[in-house]
């Protein structure tokens, strides 16, 4: 049998010799990422099951990064839940308030590498696909399931091969190429399809880049949207200190549902206008657009290489006087190298104001919450209506090259001109 | 064996998100039965008030999609509802809907088949829905086994502590 990178990996974690696509299978968990969810639904459900212990509180991955520091009564008392449950289960990793957001600092710390099997309570835990692994969001009851049992029902999932080639321009980022694919397949498009990113396209995107388009397949309906290994990869995870562990490749005759091939050169800076992610424009159908507020950040694009760009096209200059600017680097790692890089200097003396890692403004939770009519650029991943804010308020998703641009000149802008 | 499922048609649109079901302001209350007021308030201002326990929800495509937050699927078991016919479900939310012992069912529907307030009587065993209003029989993809066991149970937990003998 030839197996494509998703097959491959769930067979490892199965104890079956041979899997198919639609195919229901058990599976073993490497590692379970769990955030506030856990003082959601999760806390009470699995104390009702009085099982009194986790599968392997040393899989576990406990972060606080949605609502942190608490900005209200409720948040709080859900983080006090969130706490006592993981001191009373003894999770070994757990990371507390002041690291950041759960998909940077998850493989920022070493935990994501190729070949694992991980779930998240979150829906962009398709993000560590970036690092040769298969990995994907889960609601509260699976992840008390994982808790119990270390272990998780799948559908064996039919493949998309997207091949990619070229590289991208100036002023074009990753953001603008998954922007350009959810739009070209819609949302629906991918429904419970793994995505597979090959070619020399591919190689050609930093680890960064490759992480906000993994992160971004959930929009497209995708299960898992996993990468070739590469130098690229490898000498990241080099960086990290890390060394145990195996490429996993797709076979050269692997069956797939569909391939795709883009060109990277092709792709040009786009938004997604107001309240859907596939709504695609390119950044010429609305330029001129007033925006009353632009947001740098979220686990989509708060990463060094967002910060990196937008404190070129911001530095020595002010924001426009209508905007406000937001700028949330997506963990403390990247906060501290944004200061020692002299970032943050930039941000602030532009006008910004800089926030503690955090989700906040990206689900409406807090510093930057919309009001009526608003509108606002967003390097974030959902305009949902009422996403970041009102329900009256609309959001432009796009690169942090655009945000940055656009934060200059008041209105939707093309990175293209101040790079 | 499932039962049959008897209740009324209540119609929502395309891409219904897990934001317009939980809105994000909702998300951080302690209290079940307080976040439920709030189901679909910006799609439909009145829907917890206006739905009858027992309602049957008939929407288009990619229903759920958006976060893995289950409340998006709790706050309808709580409002009482039976069963969710979509044209199609996101990934998660299909999960999570099966989890809690809830049926999805995939249907690429019109309005021939099914119109605001129709009783319907489905049939998850045999793949059947039954318009008592338009006389008419709908057939439907049966659930793979897999699934269907985890609904007999009356979703996963209860699965879950029958195996561990909790």
């Amino acid at each position: 049998m030839s197996y494509t990178i998703a097959e491959k990996i769930l067979i490892q974690h199965s104890n079956l010799s041979k899997i198919a696509p639609e195919q229901f299978i058990d599976c073993d968990i490497d590692l379970i990422m769990v955030h506030e969810q856990l003082g959601g639904r999760i806390h009470e459900e699995y104390e009702k099951l009085g099982i009194n212990r986790v599968w392997d509180p040393n899989k576990i991955f406990f972060i606080l990064d949605h609502w942190v520091p608490a900005p209200t009564i409720s948040a709080a008392q859900m983080h006090q839940d969130c706490r006592k449950f993981a001191k009373k289960y003894k999770f070994v990793h757990n990371m507390g308030m002041d690291k950041g957001i759960c998909h940077q600092v998850l493989p920022e710390m070493g935990f994501a590498k190729p070949g694992m099997l991980i779930v998240g309570s979150d829906s962009h835990t398709t993000t560590y696909g970036a690092f040769n692994c298969l990995s994907t969001g889960i609601g509260a009851t699976d992840v008390s399931i994982v808790f119990a049992t270390g272990k998780l029902w799948f559908k064996v999932p039919e493949s998309f091969k997207i091949k990619l080639s070229g590289k991208f321009n100036k002023g074009v980022m990753s953001k603008d190429f998954i922007l350009t694919l959810i739009g070209n397949i819609s949302t629906k498009g991918a429904i419970y399809k793994s995505l597979e990113f090959h070619g020399e396209g591919a190689e050609s995107i930093s680890v960064d880049g490759r992480m906000t388009i993994s992160n971004m397949t959930v929009e497209a309906g995708a299960k898992f949207g996993v990468f070739l290994p590469d130098n690229k990869l490898k000498n990241w995870l080099k960086d990290k200190n890390i060394n145990s562990y195996k490429f996993v490749y797709p076979d050269p005759d692997a069956t797939y549902e569909k391939t795709m091939e883009y060109n990277l050169s092709d792709i040009t800076p786009v938004v997604a206008k107001p309240s859907n992610p596939e709504n695609l424009a390119k950044i010429e159908e609305v330029l001129g657009t007033e925006i009353d507020q632009a947001f740098l950040g979220s686990c989509t694009n708060g990463r060094i290489e967002d910060m990196r760009i937008a404190a070129k096209i911001l530095k020595g200059k002010k924001i426009h006087s209508n905007v406000r600017l937001i700028v949330i680097p997506a963990s403390k790692e990247i906060y501290k190298l944004s200061l020692k890089e002299g970032l943050i200097e930039i941000f602030i003396k532009a006008g910004a104001v800089v926030g503690n890692p955090t989700c906040g403004p990206c689900i409406g939770g807090h510093l930057g919450v919309l009001g009526p009519e608003e509108v606002c650029i967003s390097s974030t991943n959902r305009n949902f209506v009422g996403r970041l804010g009102d329900p009256s308020s609309k959001v432009y998703l796009a690169s942090s090259a655009t945000v940055a641009a656009s934060a200059l000149e008041g209105k939707l802008a093309d990175p293209r001109e101040v790079l | 064996m499932l039962k049959k499922i008897e209740g009324f048609v209540y119609i929502l649109g395309n891409d219904i998100n897990t934001d317009d079901i939980v809105p994000s302001h909702t998300l951080t209350m302690r209290d079940p039965l307080e976040m439920a007021k709030f189901t679909l308030e910006f799609v439909d201002p009145n829907f917890a008030k206006n739905i009858d326990k027992g309602n049957i929800i008939v929407a288009g495509e990619n229903f759920g999609t958006g976060s893995s937050r289950e409340e998006a699927v709790n706050v309808f078991k709580i409002l009482g509802i039976k069963t969710i016919i979509a044209k199609s479900f996101a990934r998660i939310y299909f999960r999570n809907l099966i989890n809690l012992g809830i049926p999805g069912i995939a249907i690429n529907w019109n309005e021939t088949l099914f119109s605001k307030g129709d009783g319907l009587e489905i049939d998850l065993q045999n793949g059947n829905i039954y318009n008592k209003n338009k006389g008419i029989n709908i057939t439907f993809e049966k659930l793979p086994d897999f699934l269907t066991s985890i609904l007999e149970e009356g979703g996963i937990i209860n699965q879950l502590r029958k195996k561990l003998k909790l």
